[in-house]
């Protein structure tokens, strides 16, 4: 499997009101505090994010011990759950994200890089 | 010792509201600990948690939580806006939060570890947000369709239900039933502290719902299955031991609407709150007996609700005209009033709800069941009896008569029918028919009538144009003689009367001939008596007069001789003798 790093190198991670349009990847990871479930999903996204789609993505984590009332309006039963906003469909992942290929195949990131 | 243990913190109870539940609970579901619902499809369990939920908001200022994972809130609204709840304005006012949690597995996807953290937090949320005291997860299950990681589940399951017990909440959590078990995951029922089963079976077409505790942790409950229904006003159960045997009795009587039955129970009629029951064949006029019995009580002023399970009100008003009994003015001014629906319309409970409904609505003193003998159609045996029992029971507790209608089936036994309610009643009336000479006639007889005197004869029953009529029965060597047998023992026992006063009046004639006779010979004699008695006294004058004549001879014959003294006796002999 071959990995094409784009050439826009930005990544991002914001806080929720912050997103950047311009991303053609926007993943929301939702955790509740820093636990080591959270911390472990945030460090496994970013890698993925970085090995795949480096410079095309934004990620923008949530901590529903902050926000609580977001974890109705995003439906959110398990955590961490990551969210793919964009591209569409939306897809959801729970868990800590340890299992790289399979968040991969999860993903669809290899249907993004097969083209190229 | 009792006073030692009375002073133990007993378990906390929530009442639930919904009607006859926190009868058969002892109070409702246990306080801050989670109750499971369980129950197959359609049973009524999502509907039980939301008028648990609905009444605590409404009834107990128990704000309330729906986590909701198979509805959304619109359906859930929608729902139980035919039920009469509007769950919407209770939202608005921060009595309930619903919650709808959408687990959809082509959309999840699970890698690595994970719990259900969102879960709680929502949880929380909503709690924090109207300060609830109430939960319902309905179902929880569909987790596991939506996630499939069950280890993490399970555990997760079980440290939400004692989370929720950690908040004192008061939860219910709905199941679905699969198989034995009674949840899919087997799970729920036993960290759950109360756990209820819903039922719904069908028999004869006809579903019953049943509601059973199977367990209470800490308490006692009733273990009986208990039959319940959902209709506008929610979920209602009618525990058959909830109506026990104390209630008053009356010794006011009230007219049965017919003379001679009036006569035959007493000479009063039956007893106010009593139970009757009036068992007959076919066509021996059952209904017409009901009918007098609410023109009579709509005469006293009194109300008469009139259960038809056979005929429709305009029918029954018309056919009762017939017979003399008009009961159109009783149903105008509104002492009357008849409810007419098919036995097998709906199924018993409903039916007897319907009748608590109407009667605790319409407070009647006088209720007429007619045909009670139908409903069986609407339930088995078993459960008619039961209907049975606690319809007279719930009679009885309001003092309210009761009249019911039992039609017998030509081939059975007369006295083994009517589902064993004969021995619950206080009164029962048998109306049959006797075929003889090429006739059939009705006959009405008091089988049994607690408390009173009454009569152990067997009446003729007619029914004319000006109502219902019994007639005394003639019993003769062949059995009961009764429509033209009677008439011709009538004719029959007229004509020996005659013929006996005949016979007197000739024997008096005699008599007074007699009499005449010996007042004639009493006469003669008499008179004979009256002659010898005259004979007698002139005997007596004469031999007085002689008497006196001879002391006036004797004088006379002492003067001419001289002799101034009483001569002696022998001196007058010598004188005589010397005369």
């Amino acid at each position: 499997m071959r990995v094409t790093v784009p050439d826009n190198k930005r990544k991002r991670t914001t806080q929720p009101g912050g997103s950047d349009s311009a991303a053609e990847w926007k993943l929301r990871l939702y955790v509740a505090g820093q636990t080591s479930k959270s911390l472990t999903a945030f460090a496994n996204l970013r890698r993925i994010c970085e090995e795949h789609l480096a410079g095309r993505y934004e990620i923008e984590v949530i901590d529903l011990l902050k926000h609580p009332e977001l974890a109705q309006s995003d439906q959110i039963i398990a955590l961490p759950t990551l969210v793919r906003k964009l591209p569409e469909p939306i897809k959801r992942i729970v868990g800590d994200l340890s299992n790289s290929e399979r968040v991969i195949v999860g993903m669809n990131l290899e249907r993004v890089q097969l083209p190229n | 010792m009792p006073k030692a243990t009375s002073r133990l913190p007993l378990l906390k109870k929530v009442p639930t509201g919904i009607n006859g539940f926190d009868e058969i609970t002892g109070g409702g579901l246990p306080a801050g600990r989670p109750t499971l619902v369980c129950g197959s499809a359609g049973c009524g369990k999502s509907l039980f948690g939301l008028e648990f939920l609905i009444r605590g908001a409404t009834q107990y200022g128990e704000p309330g939580i729906l986590m909701t994972f198979e509805e959304s809130g619109e359906d859930i609204a929608e729902n139980v806006a035919s039920l009469g709840f509007d769950i919407n304005r209770l939202a608005s006012e921060k009595k309930i939060v619903i919650d709808f949690v959408q687990v959809n597995r082509g959309e999840i996807e699970e890698h690595g570890e994970y719990d259900l953290e969102g879960l709680f937090i929502r949880l929380a949320h909503a709690i924090d947000s109207i300060g609830a005291k109430r939960v319902v997860l309905d179902t929880i299950e569909a987790l596991f369709g939506g996630l499939s990681n069950q280890a993490i589940l399970r555990s997760e399951i079980r440290r939400l239900f004692s989370w929720l017990k950690g908040r004192g909440m008061t939860t219910v959590i709905t199941g679905e039933r699969s198989g034995d078990q009674l949840t899919r995951q087997g799970l729920e029922e036993f960290i759950s502290d109360c756990v209820i089963l819903l039922d719904h079976r069908v028999f004869g077409q006809i579903s019953t719902r049943r509601l059973r505790v199977v367990k209470y942790r800490g308490s006692l409950h009733g273990t009986n299955e208990y039959p319940f229904l959902i209709d506008e006003h929610g979920i209602s159960i009618m525990p058959i031991t909830s109506s026990g045997l104390e209630y008053q009795v009356s010794t006011e009587r009230i007219s049965s609407g017919i003379f001679g039955l009036d006569e035959m129970l007493g000479g009063l009629g039956y007893y106010r709150g009593s139970t009757v029951l009036l068992s007959g064949t076919a066509g021996t006029g059952k209904t017409s007996v009901a009918a007098h019995l609410a023109q009579a009580t709509c005469a006293r002023g009194e109300r008469c609700l009139y259960f038809s399970f056979e005929e429709s009100a305009s029918q029954i008003v018309r056919n009762m005209r017939t017979v003399g009994v008009d009961l159109q003015p009783c149903v105008r001014k509104g002492f009357l009033r008849i409810h007419s629906a098919r036995p097998t319309l709906y199924g018993l409970e409903m039916h007897l709800v319907r009748v608590h409904n109407l009667i605790s609505q319409f407070q009647p003193s006088v209720v007429i069941v007619d045909p009670v003998s139908n409903l069986q159609t609407a339930g088995t045996n078993e459960d008619t009896v039961n209907l049975f029992i606690r319809l007279v029971d719930f009679l009885r507790k309001n003092g309210i008569l009761g009249l019911l209608v039992s039609l017998t089936g030509g081939e059975s036994p007369l006295e083994a029918t009517d589902a064993g309610i004969s021995s619950m009643v206080d009164t029962w009336l048998l109306l049959r028919d006797l075929e003889s000479n090429g006739e059939r006639n009705k006959v009405l007889y008091v089988l049994k009538s607690r408390g009173m005197n009454h009569s152990n004869q067997l009446r003729e029953f007619h029914i004319t144009s000006k109502g219902v009529q019994l007639v005394e029965a003639y019993l003769g060597p062949a059995g009961v003689l009764t429509g033209s047998a009677r008439l011709a023992q009538e004719a029959r026992e007229i004509a020996a009367a005659e013929a006996s006063r005949k016979e007197i009046e000739r024997k008096e004639l005699a008599l007074v001939h007699r009499r005449k006779a010996v007042e004639t010979q009493i006469e003669a004699l008499r008179t004979n008596l009256l002659a010898e008695e005259e004979e007698f006294r002139r005997a007596v004058a004469g031999e007085k007069i002689r008497l006196g004549q001879i002391e006036i001879d004797r004088e006379a014959m002492a003067r001419s001789r001289r002799t101034t003294g009483r001569p002696p006796k022998k001196t007058v002999n010598e004188g005589n003798s010397a005369r």
